[in-house]
């Protein structure tokens, strides 16, 4: 096994004041000599300026880990590494074939190659993964989102080894993993489901017959689907007929279990979900909603925080369901629970995940909170030092996603970047783990960066997510940039008219099959 | 002589046709998976399958010749 020790030193500079009690990190690698010209790539991306919540310094850290694996690339892996060293915790990375020059290697205190460039040979493979945290004798794992974040036997395995897998138990993940238990679990609490059934259908003539009784359109669901995968809008008996085979036979290709069900499709819906935070002595609070109704093939492009259509009733009625949900599964660590809602504010249960989010940061920023911290506080075993009285509700946030893709097409657009500008400003926050000279490669997710924009309030951050849109630059590849303009820039947007066919119903695009 | 490029790097999904087949001004030929995306390709035109050039599996540049037809 190629193992390399890289010491990087990250000095973090801190000056205070804007926006008002945030602070601006800098953050400066000091380059190993030896290793200078490998630095330099990451230099250029690792030396943005990124508005972020104040780092606690807490007095009473009764349980901090001092070694954490972080089993993840990209920029989810920089990001959760940037707060372990934050709390002096070491770092681990593992890195694939096609990931040598990542960010995230560099970045990690060791780095481990773990396997090739596709995921089933490196990122989810459980027993190198496992292999590299014996070695390098670390306490925890930070699985990050995506790859073996949900994984439930990857948390069982980490559990028999004595391991810390920073999210909730195996038991959890299963639980909620499945869409079939996880529904059958929310209806049982009382949080309201979408009209549907709890059991895998047997073939397509049993979907007709559920669709015909709940009423059209309905979505076909792969029960272990994730993604936009396996799922699939329906309007009449002949397009179950034709849609369930295939959905049904990617469903067992990408995540071994064929498991399909059926439920009412929410027209026009908005998709809102509920940011958890749950101890494991019981505690449990909830940071508000993130509205991520605007996406593409059912992936999420926009994400902001607080909804600009939740009123306050509504907004604590789910706060408080979600709540309710974590506590009766025994929930330890932060979750999001997503749910559907229609134009009358009525909200059903999409899903749970198990996992920090994607679009974490906008809680971040309108909270105040770290949650990568918060994560790893509590997998420590520290108790929740927050009531729910004390989350604040600070402005507005907006994260927008950069994927390589065609902006018109949503195809897939790998390759090198050949040059990369970063706006800058107030209220401006960058994850990223590409730079210039960066290559894209087409084994993992499109997704290259993440823009995370604070105002006072929603205006103020569409007005600097559009400077900032306007000011981003990426060459070599195409991004869907100009995507993210035309929805800052639409008048639907600034008037909070988003719902989940927004960049259909707004937007023209050429239909990306 | 026509011909079926891939529209972008990543790797052949699945392969839709055989030599000698007829196919249709926007039927689907292969399926390309790159990024954790499934990419029908499909000819812009009518024809018959002369040489398939690439098998399941494959990984394919963007331009590279996938299907050729009569």
């Amino acid at each position: 096994m190629f193992t390399i020790n890289l010491h990087d030193v990250i000095n973090m500079q801190y000056t205070s004041g804007f926006p008002k009690g945030i602070m601006f990190i800098h953050t400066n690698l000091v380059n190993n000599a030896a290793n200078i010209t490998s630095y330099m790539n990451f230099d250029l991306c690792g030396s943005y300026v990124h508005t972020c919540q104040k780092i606690e310094q807490r007095q009473r850290r009764q349980r901090m880990f001092t070694k954490v694996l972080v089993a993840n690339r990209g920029e989810i892996a920089v990001r959760i590494m940037r707060t372990c060293k934050s709390l002096g915790i070491s770092t681990i990375g593992v890195y694939s074939e096609a990931d040598a020059e990542a960010p995230h290697v560099k970045m990690a205190d060791e780095a481990y190659l773990i396997g090739g460039p596709r995921v089933a040979e490196s990122y989810v493979n459980i027993d190198k993964i496992l292999e590299v945290a014996r070695l390098s004798k670390v306490e925890a794992i930070h699985p990050g989102y995506g790859l073996l974040s949900e994984n439930a036997e990857f948390a069982r395995r980490c559990e028999q080894e004595g391991l810390i897998f920073i999210g909730p138990s195996s038991e959890v993940i299963s639980r909620m993993g499945s869409k079939i238990e996880s529904r059958k679990t929310m209806e049982e609490i009382g949080v309201p489901v979408v009209p549907g059934i709890t059991y895998p259908l047997v073939d397509a003539e049993e979907a007709v017959q559920v669709a015909d009784r709940i009423g059209y359109p309905v979505m076909l669901k792969a029960s272990a689907g994730g993604g936009g995968i396996g799922m699939q809008i329906v309007r009449s008996a002949d397009e179950i007929r034709k849609a369930f085979g295939g959905n049904q036979k990617r469903a067992t290709d990408f995540f071994g279990d064929g498991a399909m069900y059926v439920e009412k499709y929410v027209d026009n819906p908005r998709h809102i979900e509920i940011q958890i935070l749950a101890d494991g002595f019981g505690n449990t609070v909830y940071l508000w909603e993130r509205e991520c109704s605007v996406q593409r093939r059912h992936q999420k492009v926009v994400e902001e925080a607080p909804s600009s259509f939740l009123d306050e009733v509504t907004r604590i009625k789910m706060g408080e369901a979600s709540v309710k949900a974590a506590k009766s599964i025994g929930y330890r660590n932060a979750g999001t629970i997503e749910f559907l809602v229609d134009a009358d504010k009525n909200f059903y249960f999409l899903e749970m995940n198990t996992r920090l989010q994607v679009e974490h940061p906008v809680t971040e920023e309108i909270t105040g909170l770290d949650l990568v911290a918060e994560q790893l506080r509590i997998a420590a075993g520290d108790s929740l030092n927050i009531i729910q009285s004390d989350v604040k509700l600070d402005g507005h946030a907006i994260e927008v996603r950069i994927y390589a893709e065609d902006p018109k097409t949503f195809f897939p657009s790998p390759g090198t970047i050949t040059k990369l500008v970063l706006p800058e400003g107030p209220g401006i926050r960058h994850e990223l783990a590409v730079s210039d000279k960066s290559i894209v490669t087409p084994f993992y997710d499109p997704m290259i960066a993440k823009l995370v924009i604070k105002g006072k309030d929603r205006n103020e951050a569409i007005n600097r997510l559009q400077f900032a849109l306007a000011h981003y630059q990426v060459q070599g590849i195409k991004t869907n940039i100009p995507l993210l303009q035309e929805v800052a820039a639409h008048s639907a947007f600034r008037s909070g008219d988003t719902t989940t066919n927004f960049v259909e119903k707004y937007l023209s695009r050429i239909n990306g099959q | 002589m026509s011909q079926v490029l891939a529209i972008m790097a990543g790797s052949v999904w699945k392969i839709l046709v055989q030599v000698g087949d007829q196919v249709d001004a926007g039927q689907d030929v292969v399926i390309l998976e790159s990024m954790k995306m499934e990419i029908p390709i499909a000819v812009d035109f009518p024809g018959t399958v002369k040489e398939v050039k690439v098998s399941e599996g494959d990984f394919v540049n963007e331009g590279d010749v996938m299907v050729e037809f009569e």
